[in-house]
């Protein structure tokens, strides 16, 4: 029971009953956002989670091929090899809109035709284990931006969530009832003022027909 | 247009060079950091981070985390997987549900 600092009028009173029913639309509303948001948030997670456990699967792979290059030719020759990469990358990225969050959208732009242009060495003097790695990390790099793009989203969902449940909260439990009771307390305060003021008309006209006519009650 | 880092000790990330993505070795504390620092302030879209590196830096990726720009994404190194990474979408979910209803 908190009743907010307002003077009893009637003007208050319009505008609290305005205010409490924007509360209220603006409360089923914010209750459907969470709602689905939530849902997207956990389709999404799944795939994250899905996404997650490959893609770490496939990088710890593509490690193993790397050790064994490594230790199957000198390390300058594994550096060189890598040094100058004849693939280029650059990312485009677009933001998509869901239940208000920008989620992020990339797609990727590789510098020649080819994307499996990815071998910027002669194979003479690389082993066979770094075209292994190599071509295995290729093939995980789209389900590394996807999962990017996924995890992105997940976090940026979660702090969407946190918010509006924060707001939803507010509103159900804070605003709407602070309003509620207002609206009580000056609804019976104008009562009260109107059945006073009937009281005292009440008695004024005893008092005026006890001088007029000398009635006694 | 953006650009693709990767940041971690050379054994991890020298493959990823051969895909075109940024290649930022860093094996101790202050080196992820820094690199994690600049990084952060260029125009990279996506930074994948070994897990080892990432306990480094939990702060500035904590710091990034609600932004829509960089994503910075743990992936396992050669020396095996931590289980941060899987950890980080838990939090995900607890911070949404308010509690990790999807682990078993």
């Amino acid at each position: 029971m908190a009743i907010l600092n307002v003077n009893p009028t009637r003007m208050e009173l319009t505008r609290l009953k305005g205010k409490l029913a924007t509360a209220r639309r603006g409360h089923k509303l914010l209750k459907d956002k969470r709602d689905e948001l939530m849902r997207r948030f956990l389709e999404l997670v799944r795939e994250n989670k899905t996404l997650r456990a490959e893609v770490e699967r496939s990088i710890s792979a593509a490690a193993e091929h790397m050790a064994i290059a490594g230790a199957s030719m000198p390390k300058y020759a594994l550096d060189t090899a890598l040094a100058m990469p004849k693939q280029g990358l650059s990312l485009e990225v677009e933001t998509k809109n869901i239940m208000s969050v920008d989620i992020p959208v990339y797609s990727p732009k590789f510098k020649t035709a080819g994307e499996g242009d990815i071998y910027s060495y002669g194979y003479a003097e690389t082993s066979c284990d770094l075209d292994a790695a190599v071509k295995a990390l290729a093939d995980v790099f789209p389900q590394m931006l996807r999962l990017a793009e996924v995890e992105k989203s997940c976090q940026m969902m979660a702090a969407e969530i946190e918010r509006t449940r924060r707001r939803v909260n507010a509103l159900e439990h804070v605003m709407i009832p602070n309003y509620a009771d207002t609206i009580r307390y000056i609804t019976m305060k104008l009562d009260e003022n109107e059945r006073s003021s009937t009281a005292r008309l009440m008695k004024v006209k005893d008092m005026m027909l006890e001088q007029a006519h000398h009635y006694k009650y | 247009m953006y650009d693709i880092a990767v940041v971690g000790d050379r054994d991890s990330i020298g493959g990823f060079a051969a895909l075109g993505m940024h290649v930022h070795p860093a094996e101790s504390a202050d080196e992820v950091r820094a690199a994690l620092q600049s990084l952060t302030q260029g125009s990279f879209a996506v930074i994948y981070i070994t897990e080892a590196a990432a306990a480094f830096a939990e702060d500035i990726i904590a710091k990034y985390r609600d932004e829509p720009l960089p994503a910075i994404i743990p992936i396992p190194g050669v020396r095996g997987n931590t289980g941060e990474g899987m950890r980080a979408v838990s939090r995900s979910v607890e911070k949404a549900v308010g509690s990790d209803i999807l682990s078993k």
